[in-house]
Order: C-alpha cells, then structure tokens, then sequence
C-alpha cells in the first residue's frame, strides 16, 4: 500500500526528472548538438514528450482505481501542469523558431492545415485546465464545475494524438500506439461509468 | 547547369586521383586531426564552390550522410545512417527492359566505363520543405538511355529500387510497397541536368544515399531521385511510382518543386536550408526554370503537381 505521503515525496524527484529533458534539449540546442535540423527535432522532442505527459495522467487516473495505487492521484496535477509546459515551449518553437514570427503564414497554417489545426485547438484546450489547476480555483468553481472543464483533457488527447498522426508520413506505428492507448483508457473509464453502481436517485 | 570543364574525368581516373587526394591528404592530416571523421572529404571545396550559385552554400558531408530520406533503412532521418553498414553496393548489375531494342543487364562497372563522370553541384529540395546543396559525381541519365537503346515507342521511363530486405532492414516492414519505384516522362530523363550519381563529395555513394548508382533530378522532390537502382525500364504509358500509389492526393508524379502548390498538409512555400536558422522562399523548379520550365509549357501544375 503506498501512501499520499510517499507520492508527495516523490514529487521533487519526479520534478527533477520531468524537467531535466527540456533543460538537455536547451542546452544542446544552444550549443548546436541537436542534429542536423536541430528546430525540426527540438519541436519533435517537446511535441512527443507533451503527449506522453497527457497520456500519462490519463493513467494515472486509471491507476488510482487499484486499491493500493488510490493516491496516485496526488501526481496528477504536476504531470498535467508539465505537459502544459512542454506543449507552451512546442508551439513557442513552432511560432518563434520555425517561422519567425511570421503571423501572417501561421494564421494560415493554423486554418488551412489539419494537423496544425488539431494540435492548435488541443493547446488552447489546455489552457483552461491550467488555469484552474490549483485547489483554490477548484475551491471557488465548486467541484462539480471544476470537473467539467477538466473533462477537456479527454479531447485535448485525443486532438494531440491526432495531431501526431496526421503529420507522419509512412509509418504510423507510433501515433497509432498512443492513440490505442487513449482509447483504451476511455474505453475503461466508460465501462466503469456504465457498470457504477446507481446511487441516490 | 552548374558543371566544370575541366571536372569531367572518366571514373577510374577521378576515383584514382581522388583517392590520391585523400591518401595525402589522410597523412598530412593523422597528426593533426583526430575527431572529425568527415574532414577529409570537405577539405578540397574549392572544386565545388566554383560551381555554387552566390546565394548558394554547400552542406557539409555530415549533414548530407547523416540526414536522410531512405525509408528502406528505416522512417527516421537518422536511420540510413545508422542502419545501412550491412548492404553491399558492389557487384551490381542494373537491368534494362520493356521497349528497348534488346532487353539485357549491364554490370555497373561496364556502365561507368562508358561514361564521364562530372561534377554537379544541385540543390536537392525534399518534399517535406527542406533542402540541402550537395556535391555529387555523376553522368547524364541520357548516357544510359542511349546505352539502353529505346524503341521510339518509349515514353516514360521507370526506375526500381533494390529489394534486399536482409540488408535493409526497413524493407522488413511495408511502410510502403517494395520495391520502391519512380518515373520519369522521356524528355525530363534526357534532360541534361538529370544525372546517375555514383558518388558526392568526390566519395563513393554512401549507403544511406543511395549506393552505388541514384536518380538525382534537382527540380523535382527529392523523392523522385530514386536510390540504388537495379532496373530501367522503358514503357509508353505513365509508370507507377510509390509515393503517388500510396498517397495520389499528396504526391504526383511530376513531383515539381513548385512554391505555388502546397501539399495537403503543409506549405512548399519556404523551406528550411539544412544548416540555416531562418527559413527561405522556395523557388519554382527548385531554381531551374530556365533549364526546365520549357518541359511544362502546357502543363497544368496545380492538377499535375
């Protein structure tokens, strides 16, 4: 049985380790040890690293369903608030490194192209979401509201996914495990509604 | 066309006197350098950057040998690099079929013994809007065509990629359909700035770029420069060719580079120059309209993109 109090103190070391790649990435970036096409890779990094972060507390709420895992939930908030993290220096990346700035061209993209247009709409998704994230937000939204809007990372993941997916020339292999992955998790989360007990009617 | 007079060499010669370059070079270098294994191939560029255009840089040869398109040693740009060290480019025979006046197969050695091999300087512009600028040692398609003797029947030309899955281990996987297989209309193959490469900064062709013998036509994308051929064929009705079987909304198979006509998904407006931060304008036919655009006088390039 693993306690809220051993999550919690595991919390700064995860912290460390969620943070250090995109402190890496930084680093050979600036030092010009990213490859050959170092922009295309670093947004590739922080891209794939977002949507594993999403993924991730997806599971985590499956896994606080396993008695001696119930207060995993506890990790929750900090993964999710690190994928908002990663996703911001993703599109800051798109925006100020691979286009320069260039509003006209990415207002454009972001219209015209699918992809873009998926991965646009799962950030500004997540925007709300960590912007209510902290416990005096849940407090005055009432829980019930509160849960509603988080009810977006469902689509936030799904769109990510599909972001990935889209952009993949050939080989899908990858994006259709992660997208397997989020269906089976909400696959799960339906059953168990369907199969909850009724309470008060 | 970017091409020296006095670069065109007969193969064995240019070979001869390149590895000469680079044995002098090797030992003068052993003393100093230690770390760059590519140094010896970038140390002679004054050959090349004679043929470059003034806004023209040539990639280095790591970025060329490192980052590729080659999907039968893998889907990362990393992966020819890494994953082509078992395939085996010699011997190799290429054979030519369909309407020819006689079907055979020509050992590679007896081809480039009929050729002059020159130096090209192109920009190579990938459908996925990068591009590079490479040195590559080579001979006119039209050399081979001639070799091959076509009926006047022919109107196209296909190319097809070695299946050797045991050596290339992407092939182990259908990402796409095996062989891979590229085309050409026959006046776009006898063009003169179309080439048979057989090697890039006066160096064999590495594996990850298309050992021993690719298609390089510098104003198509990339993908039309089809790597380590084993057939030619010669048929009067367009050919098949890969990407466009897999993806016909995406890929044609003119494949121009065109900055007017964007790809479903992104835009081939700009392009990121490997080694360059800021991205640039694509040009129409990757910057050869005056030696190509005349093949297209009445064409509709946004239907036969």
């Amino acid at each position: 049985m693993f306690s809220t109090r051993n999550f919690n103190r595991s919390k700064p070391v995860l912290f460390i380790l969620i943070l250090f790649p995109s402190l890496v990435w930084a680093y050979q970036f600036v030092t010009g040890n990213l490859g050959v096409n170092p922009i295309e890779k670093l947004m590739d990094e922080l891209g794939l690293m977002a949507l594993r972060l999403i993924i991730i507390t997806l599971m985590i709420t499956t896994l606080s369903n396993i008695k001696p895992l119930k207060s995993i939930v506890v990790l929750r908030r900090m993964i999710g608030l690190f994928a908002f993290y990663y996703v911001c220096l993703h599109f800051s990346t798109y925006i100020v490194l691979d286009h320069f700035l260039d509003m006209k061209f990415i207002i454009q993209d972001i219209i015209k192209r699918p992809f873009i247009t998926f991965g646009f709409i799962s950030f500004l998704f997540l925007i709300p979401l960590a912007s209510t994230s902290t416990n005096n937000m849940i407090k005055r939204l009432g829980f019930k509201l509160w849960k509603k809007i988080h009810y977006l990372i469902y689509p936030v993941a799904i769109l990510a996914s599909m972001h990935f997916y889209v952009l993949v020339r050939a080989d899908k292999t990858e994006p259709v495990i992660y997208m397997g992955i989020i269906i089976l998790l909400l696959l799960h989360r339906i059953f168990k509604r369907l199969t909850r007990p009724q309470l008060a009617q | 066309m970017k091409i020296l007079g006095s670069e065109i060499t007969p193969y064995r010669t240019y070979l001869n006197r390149r590895k000469f370059i680079k044995g002098s070079l090797a030992s003068a270098m052993l003393a100093t350098v230690t770390s760059s294994a590519f140094a010896n191939h970038d140390s002679d560029l004054s050959i090349y950057t004679k043929n470059l255009n003034e806004n023209d840089k040539l990639n280095s040869y790591e970025e060329i040998t490192t980052y590729n398109n080659f999907y039968e040693f893998g889907t990362h740009k990393k992966h020819p690099h890494l994953n082509s060290g078992n395939f085996k480019p010699r011997p190799w025979t290429i054979k030519i079929d369909g309407l020819v006046k006689k079907p055979q197969t020509f050992d590679l050695e007896k081809i480039l013994s009929n050729v002059t091999i020159e130096d090209r300087v192109y920009r190579l512009r990938c459908v996925e809007a990068w591009s590079m600028v490479i040195p590559w040692q080579g001979f006119q398609l039209s050399e081979l065509i001639k070799m091959a003797e076509p009926l006047s029947s022919a109107k196209y030309v296909q190319f097809v990629t070695v299946f050797r899955p045991e050596e290339m281990p992407g092939q182990q996987k259908r990402t796409i359909i095996w062989p891979y297989r590229e085309g050409l209309r026959m006046d776009e193959a006898m063009n003169p700035l179309t080439i048979l490469a057989t090697g890039l900064y006066g160096h064999e062709m590495p594996n990850q770029n298309g050992a021993p013998i690719r298609l390089v036509v510098p104003w198509k994308y990339g993908f039309k420069s089809i790597k380590s051929i084993v057939e030619i064929r010669f048929l009067d009705t367009q050919p098949e060719t890969s990407w466009e079987t897999l993806a016909p909304w995406e890929y044609g198979f003119y494949a121009n580079v065109n900055p007017n006509v964007n790809h479903p998904r992104w835009s081939q407006g700009t392009e990121r120059r490997i080694g360059e931060f800021k991205r640039r304008e694509t040009l129409m036919f990757n910057g050869y309209e005056k030696e190509v655009a005349h093949l297209y006088r009445d064409l509709d390039l946004t239907k036969f993109y």
